[in-house]
């Protein structure tokens, strides 16, 4: 028989293969559990990269009203507290690193690349006019100066002298007005950010200076010049051969594998960067990322779970930092049942914010209730006390009882599954909905499913995942208008599509800050979603480096890490 | 086949007659095999504890005569999810093997009896599908059907079945040619008879064995599918995800992978034992 050699020799193969597959458990993503003859593949659909036909741009550059799909998780990193040692005493130039990545990224194009997970590495290779710094402030690059005119309508930029391409080509007005028009759309009509659309006219006063005039006042606006400067004409070359002014040049892209950074030794910041070389690795997932680092082939890695932090603790220095994200349990306000806000504040009550915290992320998050940052101080207004921290079952059942549910229903929380975080959040979720008599199940889908399928084509009930933002309170409220491109949970609210013109026409920070406010109260009372917190970020970094920042944006500058020995 | 009249032959080749086979490696497979398969029958009507609540202060437990095998990242008793997805993976798996069985016994005696245009269609059919690694061929049925319990029952019942049908048909092709059948044939037994009472009760004894082989790769196809992340979804326990959950934590709680990782040989061991010892038993007959 075919099979009967199966006997002897294929028990001692069965028996091997289990227990290797339990002594490398973590080792590879399809470690264990195959039989002998089914080792040969492997999921290969998590990440494969995605060219986003045209529409929007990198979260690092955009601001408020864009479509772009900056969603992210546990790991973004950024924030403030710690930081890792920042002393310039004994800096080493020289030497590489590897840092892990948890997706691949989808263009090399600045202006066309969607995920925040490819503007965190993008940031090393590009610069716009102006940049973020680790305090959340804006500084100049490719501009040494700008000035807003009075009205608000142009802005002036002066460029620095002497920024080089990574080319060796110096960085001239012609450069600049030729990537604010092909951001803004007026090269081609396709505008890749819809901050910048506003753009009417890109002007070259002289060599060293631009003028932009845009069609409508808004203050939050300069945020949005981070987009990147790319050589005039380079156009689509730049997803082949990405050309910036970064502190780091591009050498080599290989799809699921990484990307590999070399030190632009012609970088106009003096003294950066330190490193010869980066290495961005794309780590399967946080296990495999967990081993990598201990075998030392990764040297930094951003998204660790608390307890893999507590894992390092001592061989590594950890580091723990709020993530710019909000993680929320974002519903479909246009399906059934979930359209019924006392459905969706039935949900709300029924979770429980303090133990999601306390499960997933060791007690570490901050606990929301709207869509804003806490982190974005005077625009941030805590409504913690509209559905508690903690679940009411009672309260949650009775409103389903209105809605005409007493006995529950149905819901199907869809997850990317590459995200260990939020697969956690959704099991203790199922839980919590469970006693409130929703029956919840989770559908596990990779991450390129939920861009296309949950995100961009809105098929979905509930789903688990953080967005990301950049530095300005409009970026994380515009999604919420009824027409927004980015609007994927299908909220509709009049009262808040009116707020929100109203926030944009103003050019008051106070009076702007207050709306923002009221926009979070409508979306929490209207229980656009469960917002349920923004986690902590556990970031392990190799003992023998220094210098690493923390920003309050998704990104990961390496250029002012060193090696201290 | 109760009360049909038949010669000798078929007789002695009811496994479960006149032929268990008595040696070290049947009764070890039946001893293992049984626990866990009480376990899992056990934890579908009960389990110690919950196999879904949470408890943060139970976070972590290690194995205390409360939580025998200690508790999960979630506080759960891992005992329990054990037993539950014990009860998972074996219950999967037997409806992987009837189905793939059943198809196979159905279409390898058709292929093998008759043969034909039909039998070359279908056995082209088995080289295609054996062509492609199975593991491949299941992550493409669940990306057309998405995954869930149902989907990985339908597609590992799919990619397993031509193992059956080539096993079935190589014993009818024997067979068929057999002085018995060819007495019945002459005497103007339908077809139909033949194929089912008179050659397929011989051939059980080989297709036990492969039945248990069988068994022992859908446990290690759901769990590995399961441990992908794209076979039983979390919160319900299986095997397999329990393991990909457990890797997780292998320094905060070693005992989780250990355990569950235990089980999986335990039981996987079992039907080993349990085929080894029935094929052991057929050849010394």
């Amino acid at each position: 028989m075919k099979r009967s050699f199966h006997g002897k020799k294929g028990l001692c193969v069965l028996l091997v293969t289990a227990l290797l597959g339990m002594a490398v458990l973590g080792g590879c993503a399809d470690g264990t559990g195959e039989s002998s003859e089914d080792n040969s593949s492997k999921e290969s659909t998590t990440e494969s990269t995605q060219p986003d036909s045209g529409q929007s741009d990198a979260s690092t550059e955009s601001n408020d009203s864009e479509e772009s799909t900056e969603v992210q998780e546990s790991g973004e990193e950024s924030g403030s507290e710690g930081g890792s040692a920042s002393g310039q005493a004994g800096d080493m130039y020289g030497g590489s690193i590897v840092v892990g990545v948890q997706q691949d990224i989808d263009s090399l194009d600045p202006h066309k690349a969607t995920a925040a997970g490819t503007s965190e590495i993008l940031f090393n290779v590009f610069e716009g006019l102006v940049k973020p710094d680790e305090n959340g402030n804006l500084i100049n690059a490719v501009a040494s100066d700008y000035t807003i005119s009075e009205d608000g309508l142009v802005y002036t930029f002066t460029l620095r002298e002497n920024v080089k391409f990574h080319n060796g080509n110096v960085v001239t007005a012609e450069d600049v007005k030729y990537s604010l028009e092909r951001v803004s759309g007026l090269l081609d009509g396709t505008p890749l950010s819809s901050t910048l659309n506003a753009i009417e006219s890109v002007d070259i006063i002289d060599e060293k200076t631009v003028q932009v005039t845009v069609g409508s006042a808004n203050t939050e606006l300069i945020y949005s010049f981070v987009a990147a400067i790319i050589p005039a004409g380079s156009g689509e070359g730049e997803a082949v051969d990405p050309i910036g002014t970064g502190p780091f040049s591009f050498v080599s892209y290989k799809p699921q594998e990484g990307i590999v950074l070399a030190k632009n030794p012609d970088y106009w910041q003096e003294g950066l960067p330190y490193l010869d070389q980066v290495e961005f690795k794309i780590s399967g997932s946080a296990d495999t990322a967990l081993l990598e680092l201990q075998g030392g082939t990764i040297d930094f890695y951003a998204y660790l779970t608390d307890s893999q932090a507590q894992a390092l603790q001592g061989s590594h220095q950890v580091v723990s930092s709020p993530s710019n994200a909000v993680q929320a349990l974002y519903l479909n306000n246009a399906v059934e049942p979930l359209n019924d806000v006392r459905v969706r504040q039935a949900i709300s009550y029924a979770i429980d914010k303090e133990e999601i915290n306390n499960f997933v992320g060791g007690g570490k998050g901050t606990l929301i209730s709207s869509a804003m940052l806490p982190t974005l101080k005077e625009n941030y207004v805590d409504l913690n006390d509209t559905y508690g921290t903690t679940a009411n079952v009672e309260k949650a059942k009775e409103l389903l009882a209105d809605a005409g549910y007493p006995d529950g229903f149905d819901l199907e929380i869809t997850v990317p599954s590459n995200y260990e975080i939020h697969m956690q959040t959704g099991e203790v979720v199922v839980e919590q909905l469970k006693a409130a008599g929703i029956r919840a199940t989770i559908k596990a889908v990779e991450w390129s499913t939920w861009l296309d399928e949950t995100y961009k084509g809105r098929q979905y009930e509930a789903t688990i995942v953080s967005l990301t933002c950049d530095m300005t309170p409009g970026y994380l409220m515009n999604r919420f208008q009824t027409d927004s491109k980015k609007n994927f949970i299908n909220f509709s609210s009049a009262e808040y599509d009116e707020v929100y013109t109203r926030t944009q026409a103003t050019l008051d920070p106070a009076e702007k800050a207050e709306c923002y406010k009221e926009l979070q109260k409508i979306l929490c009372d209207e229980a656009g979603s469960v917002f349920i917190q923004v986690a902590s970020n556990q970031t392990a970094i190799s003992k023998k480096l220094a210098g690493y920042k923390f920003y309050p944006v998704y990104v990961q500058d390496m250029s002012t890490v060193y090696f201290t020995e | 086949m109760k009360g049909e009249r038949s010669g000798a032959k078929w007789k002695k080749s009811i496994p479960w007659k006149s032929s268990i086979p008595y040696n070290k490696y049947f009764l070890a497979g039946l001893i293992m095999t049984g626990l866990a398969v009480a376990l899992g029958v056990v934890g579908f009507f009960w389990t110690p504890y919950s196999t879904t609540a949470m408890s943060a202060s139970e976070k972590f437990d290690p194995p205390s005569l409360l939580h025998i095998f200690g508790t999960d990242n979630f506080g759960r008793d891992i005992f329990s999810r054990v037993m539950k997805g014990l009860g998972t993976t074996i219950g999967i798996s037997s409806l992987v093997v009837l189905i793939s069985g059943s198809t196979g016994i159905l279409l390898g005696a058709l292929t093998g009896y008759f043969g034909g245009i039909a039998d070359e269609i279908v056995m082209r059919i088995t080289d295609a599908v054996n062509g492609f690694p199975s593991i491949l061929l299941t992550l493409v049925i669940i990306s057309l059907l998405g995954s869930g319990r149902q989907n990985v029952i339908i597609s590992l019942g799919i990619v397993f079945v031509p193992s059956y049908v080539r096993m079935v048909r190589s014993q009818y092709l024997k067979l068929r040619d057999a002085d018995y059948i060819r007495r019945a044939r002459l005497l103007g037994v339908k077809d139909f008879r033949i194929l089912f009472v008179h050659i397929l009760p011989n051939i059980f004894s080989v297709f036990w064995v492969s039945v248990m082989i069988g068994f022992n790769n859908a446990i290690l196809a759901e769990s590995g599918m399961s441990y992908l992340g794209i076979g039983v979804q979390p919160p319900e326990a299986s095997l397999g995800n329990m393991l990909s959950d457990a890797q997780g934590y292998l320094q905060a709680a070693p005992w989780y992978a250990l355990f569950v990782g235990m089980s999986i040989v335990w039981v996987v061991l079992g039907f080993s034992l349990f085929g080894e010892g029935i094929r052991r038993g057929k050849v010394s007959e």
